[in-house]
């Protein structure tokens, strides 16, 4: 049986979303853990999910990177527990320092609300590996900050440590350098995407491509 | 004494806003201006008791830790005293 830990912010409104999606699946117990929190140690994965956490005031994931139970995701991704942080999370994620580069505003400055296509770059980790390297998936992104950001030293050792999981396919439309769409931390137990595999894992919603994420940090 | 705190994007980064507010403003034919970046400025309040040593030691850590994003963001401070 693995422990599923959904943090919720104030703002938070994927993380019924993520709930759902894992509570689906079998042998798991999901909690949701309220981000005034402070112990994690009893989860084997944590969800960052999606949202505006603190209503985005001041930069997307800027404030939630204090909330108390972020030392304990931060203590937990040390000791090798699987994080995933989704959209806001992601944000949240880069914040802190568990995810390297930045997340800055939409090429368009717009709110973009779309299916998009991804390429699976690493088929390897603990998130992908139900995966083939190549395959092409389909979720929405749903973000007004998503433009990954990073310098030409990152990006290299981005790609030579494997630590690409996902790139946008032909169609980049926030603007991400490399068209990354989510990367691993250097241990590859810690994962931040921007578009919402648990807004796409089951067929009613137009497409269960991100179940595949969520089987996979199962079963690994 | 307070301070106005300027945050402002890194040279080279992009910063779709600014440039949209610049096409706009030489659409309207105000035709000489080359750049518009778009940044945060926040004001700051202290209590009464502290130097200014310590005022300046408070602005420099909230732009470090929280106000700027190292990355992406640049910052700078004024500390005056209130009117």
């Amino acid at each position: 049986m693995k422990k599923v830990a959904i943090i919720v912010f104030p703002g938070s409104n994927c993380d019924h979303d993520a709930f759902y999606v894992f509570d689906s699946l079998e042998n798991v117990k999901v909690d949701f853990i309220w981000h005034k929190d402070s112990d994690l140690s009893l989860y084997d994965i944590i969800v960052i999910p999606g949202g505006f956490s603190y209503g985005d005031y001041l930069r997307a994931g800027a404030i939630a990177r204090f909330s108390p139970i972020m030392k304990s995701i931060i203590a937990e991704s040390k000791k090798g527990k699987k994080i995933i942080g989704i959209c806001n999370g992601f944000q949240i994620l880069i914040e802190c320092g568990l995810l390297p580069g930045a997340l800055i505003i939409n090429k368009n400055i717009k709110f973009l609300s779309k299916m998009v296509c991804l390429d699976v770059i690493n088929d390897e980790s603990a998130f992908t590996h139900l995966f083939k390297k190549g395959d092409l998936i389909s979720m929405p992104i749903a973000h007004r900050q998503g433009n990954y950001l990073a310098d030409s030293d990152l990006i290299h050792k981005l790609e030579d440590n494997n630590q690409i999981a996902f790139k946008y396919h032909s169609q980049n439309l926030n603007g991400s350098v490399s068209d990354i769409a989510g990367i691993f931390n250097n241990e590859k137990n810690v994962l931040g995407m921007m578009p919402h595999p648990e807004r796409a894992s089951d067929l009613v919603l137009g497409s269960d491509d991100g179940l595949n994420i969520f089987k996979s940090i199962l079963e690994f | 004494m307070k301070a106005k705190i300027y945050i402002t994007y890194k040279d080279g980064i992009l910063d779709p806003q600014g440039k949209t507010v610049g096409g706009a403003l030489n659409s309207m034919g105000l035709s000489n201006i080359q750049d518009v970046s778009i940044g945060k400025f926040i004001e700051m309040k202290f209590d009464p008791k502290l130097s200014k040593d310590e005022v300046v030691q408070l602005a420099e850590q909230s732009c470090k830790k929280l106000l700027a994003n190292p990355n992406t963001e640049q910052y700078s401070y004024e500390i005056m005293d209130e009117e």
